[in-house]
């Protein structure tokens, strides 16, 4: 697609037709969870309705058939991060399972008791509570690398946590669901390996936003789920280098992750289903492929642009609103705007919003300490899709003024 | 424009979310409570003081949008020289009236202090904000029953 025509792309997303509260829905929660495009939802209920069986076990056609599509996604989401085998692709169910699969396997497999795990001050709590669980079973120290007060990781901070050498793992955010921060990769990456740390990236935002090469960037894990990339719930990845998914000890049993069992022992499939025990999320696995056959053929580079237009667009109008403070102006960022108003809280403003037919997020946005660091209970948050339009963040900033004059 | 707000944000909760009456810690006080919604950050803690078996004065801090504060405001006035059954009774009713708009056989005999509580029965439109109106009465009640915490979720 060389040319970004939006109105062709919300022509794909049934939902966005909607009225809510007698107005047109303006959807402006994708950080939350994205809408779907038609071509997932087809795939899905063709699935379903055409070629659907359990995966990797049976001899008989429609098995055959449906393990073809599903394991498509893998080779789909290895493309999407450059990844440079498919084996490197771990599903799960989401980035939460992606990051307590790490904290079990990598954590109390690999890592020993008196290593230390760095997170950052802005992480989602799925960024957060895993680790601290590592950090209470298995001896592991937990810290962590604070923001600067306008949403950046203080990078000599963080560089300062890994000076001894006993840091095994950073694992931190590519992209600040709150702030819309986008965290420096690359030099997280070289700073931490010269210090023998390895490094994950908590990718839930940033994949949406920005192209992920892996390689490139070459990140030890890399995390995401799938239904905030236009795909459904229930998926999500687990990128690990090959090497490492080797060395770490399957985190679920079951079926699917073995190679033979035994009552005295069993031994382990080969990676990645060493680490999918069970029946997989099949359907959601092929909407998936959908998802991202959709991304890749708008393109990365269309999505950037269309979103700093959105955002760049935003943060002038929200930013003339009397009262209303745009918390967090790192440099880098994605179109998540988390916002302020004066003697109005977020909740009664997106309340007061959605009234209007507009649909934002209000609270922690399951951030806590992040939200204490910036001395705040909670703010409003307006995400952008590949859907969105200049319109709707007009329609924001409009319905914002509303409210505005009604708490004046 | 406001009109097409007020279902919810009438003025009698626009300005007691901004300018609670009762919106102090009781010095002199039998019982406290916190009430926490964790899902927003909501925070309140109430006081009572009670007298001859009855609810003699509540006081309340809270942190939290303009319908939990308004909320909080109305109940202490709607409570305040009842005993702690009559406040269950109102917190009943009052639950039945955030979660469904109406309450018509709730609470006979407090219909009174049930009209004065009318003001926030708009949020029964927005489920998510329900929790906002009632946790102030979830502490009102963890207080009159001696517990120390109670969550509206």
């Amino acid at each position: 697609m060389a040319d970004f025509d939006v109105d062709r792309i919300r022509a794909d997303f049934p939902i966005l037709s909607q009225t809510v509260r007698g107005k047109p829905l303006v959807f402006l929660d994708s950080a939350a969870s994205a809408q779907k495009p038609r071509a997932v939802i087809g795939a899905m209920v063709h699935a379903m309705e055409n070629q659907y069986a359990n995966v990797h076990r049976g001899l008989h056609w429609m098995s055959e058939r449906t393990t073809e599509a599903y394991e498509a996604a893998r080779d789909a989401a290895a493309g999407l991060m450059n990844a440079a085998d498919r084996s490197e692709i771990v599903f799960t169910a989401n980035s939460t399972g992606a990051i307590n699969l790490l904290a079990h396997s990598y954590g109390r497999g690999v890592m020993t008791p008196g290593q230390a795990v760095v997170i950052s001050e802005m992480e989602h709590h799925s960024n957060i509570v895993p680790w601290q669980m590592l950090r209470d079973s298995h001896g592991i120290e937990l810290r962590v690398a604070p923001v600067t007060d306008a949403g950046e990781l203080d990078m000599a901070a963080f560089e300062g946590l890994l000076a001894d050498g006993r840091v095994g793992l950073v694992a931190v955010t590519h992209m600040s669901n709150v702030l819309g921060s986008v965290t420096p990769a690359a030099r997280i990456v070289a700073l931490a390996h010269g210090y023998g740390a390895k490094v994950m990236f908590d990718g839930s935002q940033a994949i949406v936003h920005r192209r992920i090469d892996v390689q490139a960037l070459d990140c030890d894990f890399y995390c995401w789920t799938g239904h905030k990339l236009y795909g459904p719930t229930g998926i999500g990845v687990l990128y690990g280098k090959r090497a490492l998914l080797d060395r770490m000890p399957p985190f679920l049993g079951g079926g699917d992750m073995i190679a033979s069992v035994s009552f005295e022992r069993s031994t382990w499939a080969e990676v990645p289903h060493k680490f999918e025990a069970g029946t997989p999320a099949i359907i959601e696995g092929i909407g998936l492929k959908a998802a991202i056959d959709y991304v890749q053929a708008i393109g990365y580079p269309a999505m950037e642009r269309h979103e700093s237009v959105l955002t760049e667009h935003a943060m002038a109008r929200l930013g003339a609103i009397e009262g209303v403070r745009i918390v967090g102006r790192a440099q880098e960022r994605g179109g998540v705007i988390s916002f302020t108003l004066d003697r109005a809280h977020a909740h009664d403003v997106a309340t007061l919003l959605d009234r209007q037919g507009i649909a934002v997020r209000a609270g922690h946005h399951c951030a806590e300490p992040l939200m204490r660091r910036l001395g705040l209970d909670s703010t409003a948050r307006a995400s952008f899709g590949v859907y969105t339009t200049l319109g709707e963040v007009d329609a924001l900033a409009d319905g914002l003024e509303r409210v505005r004059s009604f708490f004046a | 424009m406001s009109e097409e707000f007020a279902d919810l944000y009438q003025a009698i909760v626009m300005d007691r979310g901004r300018r609670p009456r009762h919106g102090v810690r009781l010095a002199d006080f039998d019982a406290t409570a916190k009430g926490d919604n964790p899902m927003c950050g909501d925070r309140v803690q109430v006081w009572v003081r009670r007298a001859d078996g009855g609810i003699d004065a509540v006081g309340f801090e809270a942190r939290g949008c303009a319908i939990s504060i308004a909320s909080a405001d109305l109940m202490v006035e709607a409570v305040q020289g009842r005993s702690a059954g009559e406040a269950r009774a109102l917190f009943s009713a009052f639950g039945t009236m955030a979660r469904t708009g109406v309450c018509p056989e709730c609470a006979p005999g407090l219909m009174g202090a049930m009209g004065a509580l009318a003001p926030l029965s708009g949020v029964h439109e927005y489920s998510s904000r329900v929790k906002c109106a009632t946790l102030p009465w979830h502490a009102l009640m963890a207080a009159l029953d001696g517990t120390k915490e109670a969550s509206s979720e």
